[in-house]
This record gives C-alpha cells, sequence and structure tokens, in this order.
C-alpha cells in the first residue's frame, strides 16, 4: 500500500455535503478552530446553483507558511455525500484519507487501495442519542468535526471556546453542541490512532482576521459615505447588498432610530443602476452590487454617467460568464464589460482587490473616485473573494480621513459669483465643477443630458464641440491615472528578463508560485495591477522586461488585451497564462504553465515539485 | 436643433407672485415642438400652477426620459435642475435623486413610449414605491420623434395617419397608476388648461406618488379622422368627473359651488383641494370603486378626466424608510462615518 501522506499544519482537507443539510456552519467551526490554533488556513465553498439537495463542498487548506491560494488535490476527504461518492473518492491524492459514516457498509470496490479508510458510525451515533430527524441531521455535522478534531489532533478546547461564542446566550445549545463534538471525538479516540496529518498550534496567523470580500466591501460603502444603495438580487453579490444593509442597522441609525441610510431592492440592475445615477446627481453616495449579467443590463446607464458625468459606484462581483454561465463559480471575466461598458467611446476607472481588506480599502476609495471624477467606478471582486472567507490583514481607517467631494460649488461660492460652466475645464486636469440641485435661487442650475453640449451644459451637435467635449473627458481619464491605486512590484532575488502581471484573487497562488519557480531557478519579477487606467509604472515594467506573462482567471486574456490596447504593447510580448474552469486558479496551475514556457525541459519536474 | 435662449426683457407690468418672480421667471428655453404641439400646452400648465403655487424654481427637480414629451422639461423652469435620463428610466433616476434630497420637489415628466412600452415596469414599480413625485405622462398615443409609430396607448381599432389599424390591446396608464397605489391620480386634456392647470398644483402639493395622465394630441401624426387621440375624438369623448379648486395652505377657502357638490380635501402639508362634482355618484376617495367605473367607462369609448383618486395623507418612500429628516446628501463625516474604534470591534469579531 502507497504510504499515507503526511503533513504537519500543510494539507489540504475538503467536505462534500449535501446544500441544506446544516453543514455550513460545522465546516467554518473546523476552519476557524484551525486558525484559532494559530495555523492559517484558506477556506473555500465550491456549491451549486441551489438551495437544497445538490452536492456542495468546502476545501480547507491547512498553511502554516501562509499560502492561501487554492493548493489543489485533497489529503482528506470528509465524504458525507453519497451522490458525489465516487469523484470525491476519485479526486483524493494517492495515500491520502477518506472520512466517511460507516454505518452501512460499503463493499470494497467502493474504496481505493491507496487510501486509507476512517470509517465512523455517524448515523448510528446520532440515532443513539438524538430522536428528532432536524437534530439527527445537525449534530451529525458537529459530530464528524470531533471526530477529525481527535484524527488532526485539534485541541477541543478551542473548539468549545468558538461553540460558546457562536451561540452566546443560548447555553443548551451550547451544551448540546460541545457533547456532540465529544462524542466523535471519543469515538475516534477509542478506536483510531491519530493519523500522519496533524495541526498544531503555532504563531503564524497573527492579527489577522477571517471574513469574505462582500462583507468587507460591504463595510467599505459604510465608511466610504455611501447613503443609498439599489441593488438587485444576483449571486455572488446579494450578500453584500445584505451586509450593507445590516451595518447600517448598527452603525447608521441616529438617535431616534431614523435611517442615515435608503436601501432599495429593485425591479432589476437597470433600476437599480438609474436609482444610484439619480443619487449621484442629487448629491448623494450611491452604489449597487451585481455580477456579470447585471453589468451587462446596465450598460447605457453607465455612458450616460460617463457622458452625463455623474458619480456612481459599482461593485462587480464576477462569476462564470457568458449569459448565465457558472452563476456559482468564479472567474475574473466582467474587466472589459466594466471598463469599456456602453455604447460609444467610453471608459471607466476600475478598482481590482486582491483580498477582502482591499475590498474594504478599496470599497471606501471607491466613492472619493467617483465623487472625484464625477463618473462610474467599479470595484471588481470575484465569486473567490467576494463569497469565502479569507484570512486578511485587519481592517483599518483613519479617524483624520474626511469624505473628498471633488469639486462642487455650492450656494456660498455660487453667491460669491463664481463663474459656472458644468463641462467647462477650469483646472485643465479635465473635471469640471457640478453644483447639486436645489443649491442656489438663481445661479448653478443647469440641465443635464446625455446628448452632446456645450461646456455651459447647453445643447450642441457641432462637430467641434463635441469634440472638445470628448477630449476632455479623456484627459479626465489621464487624471483618473494619478488617483488610482499604484501597481504593486516584487522583484525576482536575481536580475531578470522576464516578467509577470497578475491582479485580484490570483494573487495568493502567483505568490506561492513565484516562490516555488525561483526554488527551481527560474526567476521573475512580479507586478500586481491594482486598478484601470494603467499608470505609467505598468508601461514601464513591460518596457523593461523580455517577456511578460500576464496571469488571470478568463478565456480570452483580458487584462492583456487591456494592456495592448492602452499601452500600445506588442502583443508577442505578453505571453498569456489562463485559468478559466470556475475553480480558483492554483500555484500548481500556474507553476506548471510558466515553467513549461520558461524552461521547456523540465516542466514535469518542477510542477510535480509544488506538490 | 440648436439652443435657443428666450430674451429676458417682459412687461414690466407682468404681476409677480408671493415670491416676486413673475409668470415668465419659470419659463424655460423656446419649444423646439411642432407648432400647435399639446406638450407646450401642457408645459404652459405646468409653469401656470408652479407660478401660481408660489414655488421656489430652484427647489424643482424636473426629469424626463426620452421623447417629445421628455424634451419639454427644457421648455419649463430654467432655473431649476433637470435631468433628460435615458429611455423609460426617468422613474430610476427620479427616485434616487428623491432618495438623496427629500426636501426638493421632483417632477417626471415623460411619454406614452417611455413609460408604456420601454419603461412599463419603471413607471409601475416607482408608483408602487410610493416615490413622492408628480409624474406627468404626456400621452398622444403615438412615437413623435421616430415619425409616427403606435404606442402601446394607442386604442385597439385606432388608425394611424396611414391608415393602418392597430390590432393592440391599449394600455390605460390611469388604471395601472391606481392599482400599483398611486395616491393621485388624474387624467386631463392638453386642450383643456383651466381642467389641467389645478390638476397639477394638487399633484405639486400631495406627498405621495401623484399620477396625471394627460391626453395630449400629436398634430403631426396622430390628429386624423379615426384616431382615438386627436383632438376632436378627445373633445367628443371627455367626461370630466369633476373640477378641481386649489388653494394654498392656510388660504381661506373659497367655494362657489352649490353646497353637498363639493367636496373639501385637506392634503399632507396643509394644501387644500376643493372637488366640484359633475358626474354623480363617483367617489375619488374610493380606489376600487375608481377602477371599476374606469374600466365601465373605458369600455364605452368614453374618456374620464379630472381627479380620480385621492388619499390625501398618503405615505411616501421616505416614510417607509423611516430615513432622517435632513436630506441624505447633507449627511457628513460624522453621521456616515462609523470610526476606527467600531472598526477594531469588528476586527476583533472576525477572528
Amino acid at each position: 500500500m502507497q504510504r499515507p501522506v503526511a503533513g504537519i499544519n500543510d494539507f489540504v482537507v475538503k467536505f462534500a455535503n449535501v446544500n441544506g443539510s446544516g453543514s455550513a456552519s460545522a465546516n467554518a467551526l473546523f476552519a476557524k478552530s484551525v486558525l484559532r490554533m494559530g495555523v492559517p488556513v484558506a477556506a473555500r465553498n465550491i456549491f451549486p446553483s441551489n438551495i437544497q439537495g445538490l452536492p456542495t463542498w468546502y476545501e480547507v487548506r491547512v498553511t502554516e507558511a501562509g499560502h492561501l491560494g487554492r493548493r489543489g488535490g485533497v489529503d482528506l476527504m470528509v465524504a458525507m455525500n453519497p451522490q458525489t461518492w465516487d469523484r470525491d473518492l476519485a479526486e483524493i491524492e494517492p495515500g491520502g484519507y477518506l472520512l466517511y459514516d460507516s454505518t452501512k457498509p460499503m463493499p470494497p470496490s467502493k474504496f481505493r487501495s491507496d487510501v486509507t479508510v476512517l470509517g465512523v458510525p455517524l448515523t448510528a451515533l446520532c440515532n443513539d442519542k438524538y430522536t428528532q430527524a432536524r437534530e439527527r441531521q445537525l449534530f451529525k455535522n458537529t459530530i464528524y468535526v470531533g471526530a477529525l478534531a481527535a484524527f488532526l489532533g485539534m485541541e477541543l478546547g478551542v473548539i468549545e471556546q468558538l461553540l460558546a461564542e457562536q451561540f452566546a446566550g443560548r447555553d443548551k445549545l451550547i451544551a448540546a453542541n460541545v457533547d456532540a463534538l465529544h462524542t466523535g471525538h471519543a469515538y475516534v479516540r477509542a478506536h483510531f490512532q491519530p493519523i500522519d496529518l496533524q495541526v498544531r498550534r503555532c504563531d503564524q496567523v497573527g492579527e489577522r482576521i477571517f471574513v469574505d470580500g462582500n462583507t468587507a466591501s460591504a463595510l467599505g460603502a459604510v465608511y466610504g459615505g455611501a447613503t443609498v444603495c439599489a441593488w438587485y438580487p444576483i449571486t455572488p453579490s446579494t450578500s453584500l447588498a445584505e451586509a450593507f444593509s445590516e451595518f447600517c442597522e448598527d452603525y447608521r441609525r441616529d438617535p431616534d432610530g431614523k435611517a442615515r441610510f435608503a436601501i432599495v431592492q429593485a425591479e432589476d440592475e437597470i433600476a437599480s443602476i438609474g436609482i444610484v445615477v439619480g443619487a449621484g446627481w442629487n448629491g448623494a453616495r450611491a452604489f449597487t452590487c451585481t455580477s456579470g449579467p447585471g453589468v451587462s443590463l446596465m450598460q447605457e446607464f453607465i455612458g450616460l454617467s460617463y457622458f452625463a458625468e455623474i458619480p456612481a459606484v459599482i461593485f462587480d462581483v464576477q462569476r462564470g460568464g457568458p449569459s448565465t454561465g457558472m452563476p456559482t463559480r468564479t472567474q475574473q471575466s466582467d474587466l472589459h464589460a466594466a471598463a469599456y461598458a456602453s455604447h460609444g467611446d467610453t471608459k471607466h476607472p476600475l478598482l481590482l482587490p486582491r483580498n477582502p481588506a482591499e475590498c474594504f480599502e478599496f470599497g471606501a476609495l471607491a466613492f472619493d473616485l467617483a465623487d472625484r471624477l464625477q463618473t462610474t467606478v467599479f470595484v471588481m471582486l470575484d465569486l473567490d473573494i467576494g463569497m469565502n472567507d479569507w484570512l486578511t490583514d485587519p481592517l483599518k481607517w483613519d479617524d483624520a480621513r474626511r469624505i473628498d467631494r471633488g469639486k462642487v460649488l455650492g450656494p456660498e461660492e455660487l453667491e460669491a459669483g463664481a463663474e459656472f460652466g458644468r463641462y467647462l475645464d477650469v483646472d485643465g486636469d479635465g473635471i469640471p465643477y457640478r453644483t447639486y440641485p436645489g443649491s442656489h435661487p438663481s445661479r448653478g442650475a443647469y440641465f443635464t443630458r446625455g446628448t452632446s453640449r456645450n461646456p455651459y451644459a447647453r445643447y450642441s451637435e457641432e462637430g467641434a464641440v463635441y469634440v472638445d467635449n470628448m477630449q476632455r473627458l479623456l484627459r479626465k481619464f489621464d487624471t483618473a491615472k494619478s488617483l488610482i491605486p499604484a501597481p504593486l512590484r516584487l522583484d525576482a532575488a536575481e536580475p531578470t528578463g522576464v516578467g509577470v502581471i497578475y491582479f485580484g484573487s490570483t494573487t495568493p497562488a502567483m505568490h506561492e508560485a513565484l516562490a516555488v519557480l525561483q526554488a527551481h531557478g527560474l526567476h521573475l519579477d512580479a507586478l500586481r495591477v491594482r486598478g484601470f487606467p494603467f499608470c505609467d509604472a505598468v508601461f514601464d515594467f513591460i518596457a523593461e522586461h523580455e517577456r511578460v506573462f500576464v496571469v488571470e482567471q478568463n478565456r480570452d486574456g483580458q487584462l492583456r488585451a487591456m494592456l495592448v490596447n492602452e499601452g500600445g504593447v506588442d502583443p508577442a510580448k505578453l505571453p498569456s497564462i489562463l485559468h478559466f474552469d470556475g475553480t480558483p486558479i492554483t500555484a500548481r496551475f500556474i507553476v506548471a504553465a510558466i515553467s513549461e514556457r520558461m524552461d521547456a525541459s523540465q516542466p514535469a519536474r518542477i510542477a510535480e515539485a509544488t506538490g | 436643433m440648436t439652443y435657443i435662449a428666450k430674451p429676458k426683457m417682459h412687461h414690466p407690468m407682468l404681476a409677480p407672485n408671493a415670491l416676486g418672480f413673475t409668470r415668465r421667471d419659470y419659463e424655460g428655453s423656446v419649444s423646439t415642438l411642432c407648432a400647435g404641439c399639446g406638450h407646450d400646452s401642457i408645459s404652459a400648465a405646468i409653469i401656470q400652477a408652479c407660478f401660481e403655487l408660489d414655488l421656489p424654481p430652484h427647489r424643482i427637480a424636473k426629469l424626463s426620459g426620452i421623447g417629445c414629451s421628455s424634451k419639454t422639461p427644457d421648455y419649463f423652469l430654467g432655473n431649476s435642475h433637470g435631468f433628460n435620463t435615458v429611455h423609460g428610466r426617468m422613474p430610476s433616476v427620479l427616485t434616487g435623486a428623491n432618495l438623496a434630497n427629500r426636501d426638493l420637489i421632483y417632477l417626471g415628466v415623460s411619454g406614452d413610449g417611455d413609460s408604456a412600452s420601454i419603461g412599463f415596469g419603471q413607471f409601475a414599480h416607482s408608483i408602487r414605491r410610493g416615490v413622492n413625485m408628480v409624474y406627468i405622462v404626456e400621452n398622444n398615443g403615438v412615437y413623435g420623434l421616430t415619425k409616427g409609430q403606435f404606442s402601446a396607448t394607442s386604442d385597439k381599432g385606432s388608425k394611424s395617419k396611414r391608415g393602418v389599424l392597430n390590432h393592440e390591446a391599449g394600455i390605460d396608464l390611469v388604471s395601472l397608476a391606481l392599482q400599483m397605489g398611486a395616491s393621485f391620480v388624474a387624467r386631463s386634456f392638453s386642450g383643456d388648461k383651466a381642467q389641467l392647470t389645478p390638476l397639477i398644483k394638487g399633484a405639486l402639493q400631495h406627498h405621495g406618488a401623484a399620477f396625471i395622465d394627460c391626453i395630449s394630441p400629436c398634430v403631426q401624426f396622430n390628429n386624423h379622422a379615426g384616431s382615438t387621440k386627436s383632438f376632436d375624438y378627445v373633445r367628443d369623448h371627455n367626461e370630466a368627473m369633476n373640477r378641481l379648486d386649489v388653494s394654498m395652505p392656510r388660504a381661506p377657502i373659497h367655494v362657489d359651488y352649490q353646497p353637498g357638490a363639493t367636496t373639501v380635501v385637506t392634503q399632507h402639508d396643509g394644501g387644500v383641494l376643493s372637488l366640484h362634482k359633475l358626474a354623480e355618484h363617483y367617489d375619488p376617495s374610493d380606489r376600487v370603486g375608481a377602477l371599476a367605473f374606469l374600466q365601465e367607462r373605458l369600455a364605452r369609448g368614453e374618456i374620464a378626466t379630472g381627479l380620480l383618486f385621492v388619499d390625501p395623507m398618503a405615505r411616501d418612500l421616505h416614510d417607509s424608510l423611516g430615513t432622517v429628516d435632513a436630506p441624505l446628501n447633507t449627511l457628513g463625516d460624522a453621521e456616515l462615518t462609523p470610526g476606527a474604534a467600531v472598526l477594531e470591534r469588528l476586527n476583533a469579531g472576525w477572528r
């Protein structure tokens, strides 16, 4: 038999469950318990477009080294779903483990000779203890957490503490869960030895927090001063609006209980962005959150926001496209739909956060940028960042920071006789001054429209007037370069002519891959792009290198096309590394793809070494 | 089309209102619509209504979609902010604007293509949300800017200028507004300014979703024999349910009509509606009754006009959402940003 895989604080556990069985909280409990022992985890939900009955998985990478990307492969499968048994079994690495409910005997043909089988009679244990069907269902989950704790050498006290926090104030529930936890733990202690995968207390988590990107983005919107939110439910963005709503309940009620916010669940994405544009026009900070199909529907309004110069913020939590695509899978495939949204010549700033901490930072920043630039600003999350809990830096806020409303002429300035031309480029940065409706009895009113107009907002179809305005919009976009978060560069240990550009949720897998490649003598300088328009540093980086890989999670190399398009870069210089099957990209994938192209003689060896 | 500003000169004896504004101060630029267009009469009625109500022009926000009707906000209230949005989507933009600043008066101007076809959904949803607004549809049953196609409010059997019969059922926006919960519903005719102006005044004073369907014949494309939206047809089939007088808050109520035939309704802001009944058995406080009555008249080919329904104490979207009294667009850092200490507590909860 194959030697069992061994690992201390470095292995992957995958839970195969049935949607709606209550497994999610037990699985999260497991992940958080590992974290509380000071060991970093990367946890990901893999779920279908379904409420109850279909298969769902939860993958936890235990990683003392702090590799937060998906690793690929499974060392320990917790197989709780008979429907997916065969594929779950097949996914286990040679020498891995299978934990299953052994209440009903399974024929030997259902196992693999190179996998260690850990049979725990979960149903039988439940049936002995509980009489109600719902109890049997829910506590079975807690029992397997107890069993895992025993196999993996985890501290029960840590799990008990988490249960106490989770069910604070409901002592009966705490006691019942602790009891179930001990039931699973005691059974395994009585019947098995601990396995070679072990969680051992260390101190690698530090101050970091464990939160999902949608929640962090919603909080960013609260801190960024958003008062109006209009949205339409769509996976994977729905929890962003819901989190905003909860935060507003907690932090945006005045002493009389009145709301310092207005949230409308609109009839569709068109109305959502319409409400946002109306609120932005009238001087409130407003946003919507959506995914690709919503961005498709919003195109016309985004063009209006661009041309009439109205602030708006859109959080696009990207999923697998096109069309309905893979609604519960992740991709970075809306870059073009967002960056060049709407008919005519348009361009829109994008912010590209890499994790929930940046979701918060960029979420708040987006509102300043939208006001400053008087246009739609996109915050481009994806399902991986948006819906999964990530170990991320604590969220930070500087109390000295003030909301930047950009160029607004208020009643005092208007009264003092400030010259006002709504589309007049007074400062040479392409950004005109605006007024809020109702500011002054006789000054500052203008007619906003999506049609061509002169600098004083008067309708005009004169060619020269139109061209001037379009050129000014380009100047404004140029100004945006200095406001968008700058790219971050990581240089290789040795000088190299090869670079790599990446962004967003690819980051942890990319960083892990860089370390592996470097260990094998393949050196790459790396640049993480954090927004669009690209500033000069991005094109300087490309110019400095002979060849720059562009790694992204879509089929068509959308970021690469934008680099070629915006910077006049020779496409041959930018080979694409593309991952778009709907699962988060892995270091293994990147290493294999890059090493194959950099060192054709030994890709297999290097790729293998990452496992 | 080019922008033509109106000359600023006016007759020195032009009477000012209580704010010192003359009627001219409520005008906009010169209309570019066809001579005789019903829409220009509606613009004139809007100007008259705002002037008579002493509304500060800058406290009104006028919004529209796309189409002939949606161009008109340029032709009235030149000192008000205006927003000519995208086709069929004025209601959502108005909703957002209203959420941002509850203190302005929102006047949405739309047409039958804008509201009954491409924007049918937004029309219905803005009304069911109870957005505090005046929503006027300048209804001519035809697409004017694209030269004469039927719109969704064209009656079945109505004939186009080219002689084609409309075989699709017409949408009655008034019935729909009633169903969707509009709290002020009226229908009028651009050719009857005496009826229309008080209706607009009543709607402007109303707190809640006020809807006015104003039949406004298209002189170019829908004013021929066989059309049910022509001047002649509407005059012949117009049946006014009531006549409305609107007085200012706290102004003495002056009733000229026979006692018993006049209903006095005080709206949310104190404005008074005096309704002189013209049709027997019509009760504008009865939503269900109004719906049945209107269906009956519609089936007979009659056009019931006047104030068809009013709920003077309606709630609006802000009431439903419980928003603060101060406009949301005036809130600052202290009211909006919870601060670093709160963030520390939240961080602790995610460990």
